[in-house]
């Protein structure tokens, strides 16, 4: 029966890294300039989270296969270098992988977070309601009208509570249901949550990130191809959280501009 | 003295009325087997919801006979509305990590097996143990009742997460006392909690007997006494966590809720909170919380797996050093979950470091195992097995779990069923090996009877191999980027993944449906099973040196003395290759 422990276990371990070794899963394609670092990130981890775990399972087949039901009376011996071994072999293994993945996925990291959006970036405001995203655009004059909850009105379209008849700054304010932007520009996302918490989640993009209630945070990227792409909210917000979801539409910049003029005329 | 505190420790006389002696007991053994009970009932009625919802998410159309009488609103005809969905993974959550990871590895065995390992009569506080289990019995019936409320269970996760869980019932239907419900229920589960944890603590603390010293305790004494160090600081910041969601909800507080909020149409009367601040406080309960259940897990399975070997492990005391390490690192982790939530990003990098390094203890005792299979004389039977299959799950959870500790990676698998896979391998399947493996051990000293072998093959065979089938397609899916929580797959990319869904689902009835084989072997063995001897698997501890089952008091009035480490396998006794704790015979090399 050991020897059984130890055939299913290979096969379990061998079966599991199958689908990883010959991509029959893989993340979609990435259209950021800064997701090549997080794909790259993942994939190093996979290597060798993947090698330690099949390593890990076959040495656990291999031990139960050898050492089991051994005759009654055999004699137990034990591993030469004992506990120290281990202990040693467990820093020296991990601790350089802890080190290597820990210093190396910062980078990752900042190239999303730590770096600034540049000033000419295009700022778009999402927002986040039960259970729809709508996107503003400022406006020929670049300027965001201010937001009071007080008057949203989703019944006369006013989903973001703009004031108009009091503020100029809203008045040319375009606000869309599906989010378009230029490629190859960045974009400066503003994000606001109206209700509950939810999450912009572009799979292409390597975005993920929770609009807060009460924060309002931003994010920026660059689309680099263009192309039709979900959003999906993935903070669970409620009843219809699984449906909550827009587009991303990447334009070049000639259909972004006619698009936006067609917007602005629609409002 | 010390005679004084034992004397006191067992104040209580033996039951003699039925409400005694098995209602209300004091005595920590029916306690434990109360835990264990509780635990055996959620983790059905869990069972039954994660069916449920594997069924609703493939066959979305299905009718579910008999469903529309439970669920009225939720389930009209027999057929799962999304809102319901949400309500059984809310509940399955809830159910599953509180009342039977938390209960099962740790109240239910804890409570059984570690007075009886250390040598005590009974608990330090015999009255607070009642009560804790009768505290967490009140929180699971408060939890249950929302399933029979007009209003339903809550839809917010067992997260919980603020706003949603704290505005009420126009954020969605089930928020309003269904949600209610849910905070009272967890509220009374910490109490039920800290008063067990302080009962371990004290217990361990001063009823150990003569020669019984600290680093003679068995791994598992250890891995109990660890976590309800855990489990003392972690539900006490719970519990008040809750206090403030229930006073937001009720009270017109507004501790998580800000200002400017439009539910439903309506502007929210609140101003001034934050919902980061609930997430905070949860997590930093939360990730102990993972070590709550699994420490306990790996104490039983060193345990369990030492007998198996009849060899010591390459050394017990660096088990017990990194769980203490893998307890200390557990307070410094929780910001993982909340990487993309919009708190500071150089937090972010903060809480990455230590979630890495926690890897290290783990691997240690990874690596202590499998070194320790090495020359050893495996015994096959079901509860070594399935300390070998907890292993085995161990490693699969624990590895998926370096992906997931880097902020980076985090971005793009965080909400996927990558963490569905992750957690449910490392936490849940792994802790429930651990159970399992506990049950087939222990259940001799128990009810006096064995459990039938082959039945217990059958069902580690059908588990093992089921639940890989189940939780490592999460993983594959997580890569494509398949979201979680969502209650049907109206994405475009997800037709495509719809056949691994299938298989998942299929593969969760079956190994669900093997779990019967072990209720029934559970039920027969306790009338019908073999006569189980004082020491059936040739252990060394305590708890296989008096009968089983063990008499009301334990040691039946005596006071054990200890003379030996806990593990003294693989030598010539004179009882066979290993000599017990408390047999005062010579040992060489000692």
């Amino acid at each position: 029966m050991g020897k059984l422990f130890g055939v299913i276990l290979t096969i379990i371990a061998l079966a599991s890294a199958y689908p990883i070794v010959t991509h029959m899963y893989v993340q979609p394609v990435d259209i950021s300039t800064h997701g090549h670092a997080i794909d790259e990130q993942l994939a190093d981890t996979m290597a060798e989270a993947g090698l330690a775990f099949v390593l890990a399972q076959l040495l656990l087949a291999f031990c139960v296969w050898k050492f089991s039901n051994r005759k009654e009376g055999s004699k137990v011996f034990h591993l030469p270098g004992g506990a120290k071994l281990m202990v040693v072999g467990a820093f020296i293994l991990v601790g350089t992988e802890v080190l290597a993945l820990g210093i190396l996925g910062q980078k990752a990291w900042a190239e999303v977070y730590f770096t600034a959006p540049k000033p000419d970036a295009l700022q778009i405001q999402a927002q986040a309601g039960q259970f729809a995203f709508y996107f503003r655009y400022p406006g020929a004059d670049g300027k965001f009208g201010a937001l009071h909850p007080d008057k949203i009105d989703e019944g006369n379209q006013n989903y973001f509570g703009l004031d108009p008849a009091n503020d100029v700054e809203a008045r040319d304010d375009i606000v869309t249901a599906e989010m378009a932007i230029p490629v190859n520009r960045e974009i400066h996302l503003l994000m606001h949550a109206k209700d509950v918490g939810h999450s912009f989640y572009v799979r292409e993009l390597r975005i993920q990130q929770d609009f807060v209630p009460g924060l309002d945070l931003s994010l920026h990227f660059t689309a680099t191809q263009t192309g039709h792409f979900e959003i999906l909210c993935t903070q669970l917000c409620g009843l219809g959280h699984y449906n909550m979801k827009a587009y991303l539409n990447v334009l070049s910049q000639e259909d972004f501009d006619k698009w936006m003029k067609q917007k602005a005329s629609e409002q | 003295m010390e005679e004084t505190l034992k004397s006191q420790a067992h104040a209580h006389a033996p039951a003699e009325s039925f409400l005694g002696k098995y209602v209300f007991s004091l005595d920590h053994k029916v306690i434990g087997k109360q835990y264990y009970a509780l635990a055996l009932v959620a983790v059905f009625v869990g069972m039954v919801l994660s069916w449920l919802m594997r069924f609703h998410l493939v066959w979305p159309n299905a009718k579910i006979p008999g469903l529309e009488f439970i669920a009225k609103t939720g389930a009209p005809g027999g057929i799962i509305t999304p809102e319901y969905y949400l309500s059984l993974l809310t509940m399955h959550g809830t159910l599953m990590v509180f009342f039977v990871l938390t209960n099962a590895p740790f109240a239910g065995f804890g409570n059984y097996f570690l007075p009886i390992q250390i040598g005590a009569e009974d608990m330090a506080f015999p009255r607070f143990n009642m009560m804790s289990f009768w505290t967490t019995f009140v929180a699971f019936v408060v939890l249950v009742t929302a399933f029979f409320i007009p209003d339903g269970p809550p839809i917010s996760g067992w997260t919980a997460y603020a706003p949603l869980s704290a505005i009420g019932k126009d954020a969605g239907p089930g928020l309003g006392w269904g949600q209610n419900l849910w905070v009272i229920s967890i509220g009374i589960f910490c109490i039920g909690q800290l008063l067990g944890s302080l009962n371990f603590i004290a217990t361990t603390l001063d009823l150990r007997a003569k020669g019984m010293t600290l680093m003679r305790m068995p791994i598992s004494t250890w891995a109990w006494f660890i976590t309800s160090c855990i489990g003392l600081l972690a539900f006490a910041v719970l519990l008040p966590a809750c206090l403030l969601l229930l006073l937001d909800r009720m009270a017109g507080t507004s501790f998580f809720i800000p200002s400017g909020l439009v539910v439903s149409d309506r502007l929210q009367n609140h101003a001034g909170g934050s919902p980061l601040l609930w997430q905070h406080l949860f997590w930093f309960f939360g990730h102990p919380e993972v070590y709550i259940a699994i420490l306990p897990a790996v104490g039983i399975v060193s345990h369990v797996l030492t007998n198996s070997l009849r060899k010591p492990l390459l050394s017990a005391k660096v088990i017990i050093y990194s769980m203490m390490s893998i307890g200390f690192l557990s307070w410094m982790v929780w910001g993982h979950h909340m990487f993309v939530s919009g708190m500071n990003p150089f937090s972010s990098l903060l809480f990455s470091f230590p979630t890495l390094t926690i890897t290290i203890p783990a691997t240690i005792i990874t690596l202590i195992w499998l070194g320790s299979l090495y020359g050893a004389n495996i015994q096959i039977n079901a509860a070594s097995f399935f300390a070998l299959g907890f292993i085995s799950m161990f490693v699969s959870g624990g590895v998926s779990g370096f992906f997931l500790a880097q902020p980076s990676i985090d971005i793009y698998l965080h909400a996927t069923y990558f963490v569905v896979g992750h957690f449910h391998m490392v936490m849940g399947v792994a802790a429930i090996f651990a159970i399992f493996s506990g049950t087939y051990f222990w259940f001799p000293k128990m009810t006096g009877r064995m459990m039938n072998e082959k039945l217990g093959m059958l069902h580690f065979w059908l588990t093992f191999v089921g639940t890989y089938c189940i939780f490592m397609p999460f993983h594959y899916l997580g890569i494509v980027g398949n979201v979680r929580r969502y209650s049907s797959f109206v994405d475009d990319f997800m037709p495509a993944l719809m056949r691994t869904h299938k298989f998942i689902t299929i593969a969760a009835l079956a190994t669900g449906a093997a779990q019967f084989i072990f209720f029934f072997n559970l039920i027969y063995s306790r009338f019908r099973g073999k006569q189980a001897t004082a020491n059936p698997w040739r252990g060394t501890s305590l708890e296989w040196s008096i009968p089983s089952p063990p008499p009301w008091n334990n040691f039946g009035g005596d006071h054990p003395v200890v003379y030996h480490d806990p593990y003294q396998y693989g030598l010539k006794g004179s009882n066979g290759d290993f000599v017990m704790q408390t047999s005062p015979e010579q040992i060489l090399n000692e």
